[in-house]
């Protein structure tokens, strides 16, 4: 059975989104995209939430963060050492300030 | 089966995180897990599947399909299909028996849509899972979240899909059941058959290669997918869209991703088609219509999103 947690256990951070002009609250144990979501804030595109399909990537300009396996097919190594991220794969532990829209959506089909 | 391919008989996904994958395929799919092989890859099959595995995960840097493989009759048709693949300008890997545990040699080859498949003749049969075959019961009581009868089909995008479906027919005589086409005759979406289901794999234009837009798992009602949703919602998963209807196919259906970003889907229904069926077209103008019935509008997201 899930640990039951109320929210006041759980910090929050506040993620500022430059590039969308945005900013939303976001918990330590959610992803900048799920806390974005939950939020109801439109700062980041949604893709599978899972590290694999891009769509989510992100640039973090400031602040610290822990992160999970994200696909190397949408961050190489040398973008993860200069901040890229996909934000689904990110969790915050301090104020941050991102620039999303880092997608270039060479998958996507001409319409 | 003019050719003596019979079925989707198993698919390679790569995951970023085992642990995770089996809590998604095996805890909320309801597959069945089989083994774990010297590799570290992990065997799970659909407890209605007689074979003895059909999903492969695999811990990788990116996720996506590695292969997916057909069963064919017998040996004699895997090495008639494997020369007339080679004829046809396929290049051609022979992968040894045992390479996945159980499963016997394996004729690999590539796509113009940048896929790699697979035909192999043998397979180890374990049988379905928790009933027997003689005087079986109706189904096995103690099964997982969805429980997921069967791995199905799945649907892979990439460029030149004309290419590998040309290739499917030709060579491995599977029959187009369902398609799209767009106004200047061009078809950006093909559903094939290999027997009377309404698709055993199914591929849509893409400029990016190797694609895979979702793995597909057979349930038996809409109170079934109705319950996938519950699940769903109750794991906290990521959904993509669902409950809904697909005009293309009619089956009824809900999506999801695994916790590495694959795709999934249950559902269950849909058409038949039998070898003297024409193709069922749907005109791209009503292409929101054709991929969901009920909302009738393009989404965006269930078009663009891959691994």
């Amino acid at each position: 059975m899930s640990t039951q947690t109320t929210a006041a256990d759980i910090q929050v951070h506040r993620v500022q989104v430059v590039n969308r002009n945005e900013e939303y609250q976001c918990r330590e144990d959610k992803t900048l995209l799920v806390g974005m979501e939950r939020r109801g804030a439109h700062a980041i595109d949604i893709g599978c939430r899972g590290g694999g399909c891009g769509v989510c990537k992100i640039r973090v300009l400031q602040g610290e963060y822990e992160r999970k396996r994200m696909s190397r097919a949408h961050i190489s190594e040398a973008e993860e050492s200069s901040g890229y991220a996909l934000a689904c794969r990110i969790f915050p532990r301090s104020e941050m300030v991102i620039e999303s829209d880092h997608y270039e959506p060479a998958t996507r089909q001409s319409k | 089966m003019k050719k003596g391919v019979m079925r989707p008989g198993h698919i390679q996904l790569r995951v970023l995180d085992m642990k995770e994958a089996l809590e998604h395929y095996r805890d909320l799919l309801g597959l069945i897990e089989v083994e774990t092989d010297s590799q570290g890859r992990v065997y799970l099959k659909g407890w209605t599947e007689v074979d003895k595995f059909s999903v492969v995960l695999r811990e990788a840097d990116e996720p996506g399909m590695d292969f997916v493989g057909y069963k064919v009759l017998n040996n004699q048709v895997l090495e008639q299909l494997e020369q007339e693949l080679k004829e046809y300008g396929c290049q051609v890997e022979e992968i040894p028996a045992g390479e996945l545990n159980g499963c016997g040699r394996r004729v690999r080859f590539d796509s113009p849509t940048g896929h790699m498949f697979e035909i192999y003749a043998e397979k180890e049969q374990t049988g379905k899972w928790g009933v027997k075959n003689v005087n079986p019961e109706a189904w096995p009581r103690d099964l997982k979240g969805m429980k997921a009868t069967r791995f199905d089909h799945c649907l892979l995008y990439g460029p030149n899909i004309e290419g590998t479906v040309k290739m499917f027919q030709e060579v491995l005589g599977f029959d187009i059941a369902e398609q799209v086409i767009d106004d200047e005759g061009k078809r950006p979406a093909l559903f094939l058959t290999v027997g009377m289901k309404a698709h055993d794999v199914a591929f849509i234009e893409c400029p990016e290669p190797g694609k895979l837009h979702h793995a597909s798992f057979f349930l038996d009602t809409w109170e079934d997918v109705l319950r996938a949703a519950d699940l769903i919602s109750m794991e906290d998963v990521s959904l993509d869209i669902g409950p809904t209807r697909h005009g293309l196919t009619h089956g009824k259906t809900i999506y999801f991703f695994d916790p590495s970003g694959n795709r999934s889907e249950v559902f269950c229904g849909g058409d038949y088609h039998y070898p003297d069926h024409e193709p069922v077209t749907w005109t791209a103008d009503e292409l929101g219509k054709a991929i969901f019935y009920h909302d009738r509008a393009l989404n965006d997201r269930f078009l663009t999103v891959l691994t």
